[in-house]
């Protein structure tokens, strides 16, 4: 088991959105995390990467172990490709550059700066981030946005390359990823209902 | 962490990066104090020290809430929170690379900014190790001040003014440290003072600046 988690309750901005949270994820599995908008996939992701503490239950992971992937690339625009890499792999003492840029197929970008690159390529560039960290657990926000259907199969291979490594994936996101072995766990049954009180706005009237 | 200090310190040097920025201002209060102030008297050379202190404090302020603002925006000190090195080690290092790219530039520049301002030649020695000696406490104080701002849209009004109060003591025994090397008088006093505010400031800062970053990060 990478990691387990019983009876998880987490919250955004002190309010809880989901309670009563209980999963384990294997070497070699993928978790996919489903639920409408704001039902809490990324608090939840946040709280794994241990950004912020859970308000109940536990979390059974060993240290080192996550690399997390957020909406935001964590790109700086000055540098280019191939030192934006390069940084995040001496950051996690991680392996060369090579392999990421190649699976990521970013090797006719590594010269340019990030911020020349379009959504999409900057987008494979955090994704490619996640290679050279060396992590076995990535915890990834939304990874498709912005991609293209063949860069949603890249990516989906590099995930299926790190499976089959004994890595293991939990993933928040609406679309189809082509990971058809992936576990779903469905948020929506431990969503934190929020009362909406009858004459609030007579009150005001 | 090496990376990390390489990192700052050429994204200061690029382009938008605000490396010249804190020195222009530097040069500017320089260049236009004399004119202000006129040279008779010698009411000049008098304030001198004072106000290369005031200058260089103030050319350090300017360049402060970019220390972990940028990060924050594009998402990467999200990511550093999660990665390998410890959040202290990451606010140690970031201050580190301000002071190399301010603090140090500054302290080089400040001896040929004396000559516009009609310094006395026994000061010189003792107002670039002044600096050398405060202007690390200004980027790590900087550093803290930042970190509790960082999730703050345009939280630069709020960080100069939980910062200045925390520079009082640097800028006063600094300038101190200048003036009495100016007139020839002992020094000691000031300048143990001004080196135990800075180590004291890097010792113990990373830790709050980092505790108050995992805050502002929930």
């Amino acid at each position: 088991m990478v990691i387990g988690v019983r009876n998880l309750a987490v919250a955004r901005g002190g309010v809880t959105v989901l309670q009563g949270l209980g999963f384990a994820v294997a070497p070699g599995e993928a978790l996919i995390l489903r639920g409408p908008n704001g039902s809490g996939k990324t608090t939840l992701l946040r709280t794994l990467a241990g950004l912020q503490p859970p308000t109940a239950g536990e979390i059974d992971l060993a240290p080192e172990t996550i690399a997390y992937a957020a909406h935001a690339d964590g790109l700086k625009s000055t540098l280019t490709v191939a030192e934006n890499l390069a940084f995040w792999a001496a950051i996690y003492g991680g392996p060369d550059i090579g392999p990421a840029v190649q699976a990521m197929d970013l090797a006719a970008l590594v010269r340019r700066r990030a911020g020349e690159l379009s959504a999409g390529q900057k987008r494979r560039l955090g994704l490619a981030r996640l290679l050279v960290t060396g992590r076995p657990l990535w915890l990834l926000d939304e990874p498709t946005v912005s991609l293209d259907v063949a860069s949603v199969a890249l990516f989906a291979g590099a995930v299926r390359g790190h499976l089959a490594g004994g890595g293991a994936a939990i993933i928040a996101t609406h679309v189809d990823l082509g990971l058809p072995e992936a576990r779903v766990q469905d948020l929506d049954p431990h969503r934190v209902r929020i009362m909406v009180r009858d004459g609030f706005d007579e009150a005001f009237a | 962490m090496r990376a990390l200090l390489l990192r700052d310190v050429r994204l200061a040097m690029r382009t938008g990066g605000g490396f010249g920025l804190g020195l222009a201002f530097f040069l500017i209060l320089a260049v236009l104090v004399p004119l202000g102030v006129g040279a008779e008297g010698g009411t000049l050379g008098r304030i001198a020290p004072g106000i290369l202190w005031v200058g260089a404090l103030l050319a350090c302020l300017l360049s402060l809430d970019r220390i972990f603002a940028l990060d924050h925006e594009d998402g990467s000190l999200d990511l550093l929170a999660t990665s390998p090195i410890p959040l202290e080690a990451v606010v140690a290092v970031k201050a580190m690379a301000h002071w190399l790219v301010t603090g140090l530039p500054l302290t080089l520049m400040a001896p040929g900014l004396g000559v516009l301002l009609n310094l006395a030649p026994a000061a010189y020695g003792w107002l670039v190790l002044s600096l050398l000696l405060g202007t690390p406490t200004l980027s790590i104080v900087g550093a803290f001040g930042a970190a509790l701002t960082v999730g703050l849209k345009r939280g630069g009004l709020l960080l100069s003014l939980l910062v200045l109060p925390l520079y009082v003591p640097t800028l006063i025994f600094g300038a101190e440290v200048v003036r009495r090397g100016a007139e020839g008088m002992a020094l000691g006093t000031p300048l143990a003072l001004l080196a135990a505010i800075s180590l004291g400031g890097v010792a113990l800062l990373p830790f709050a600046a980092a505790a108050a970053l995992r805050v502002n990060l929930r």
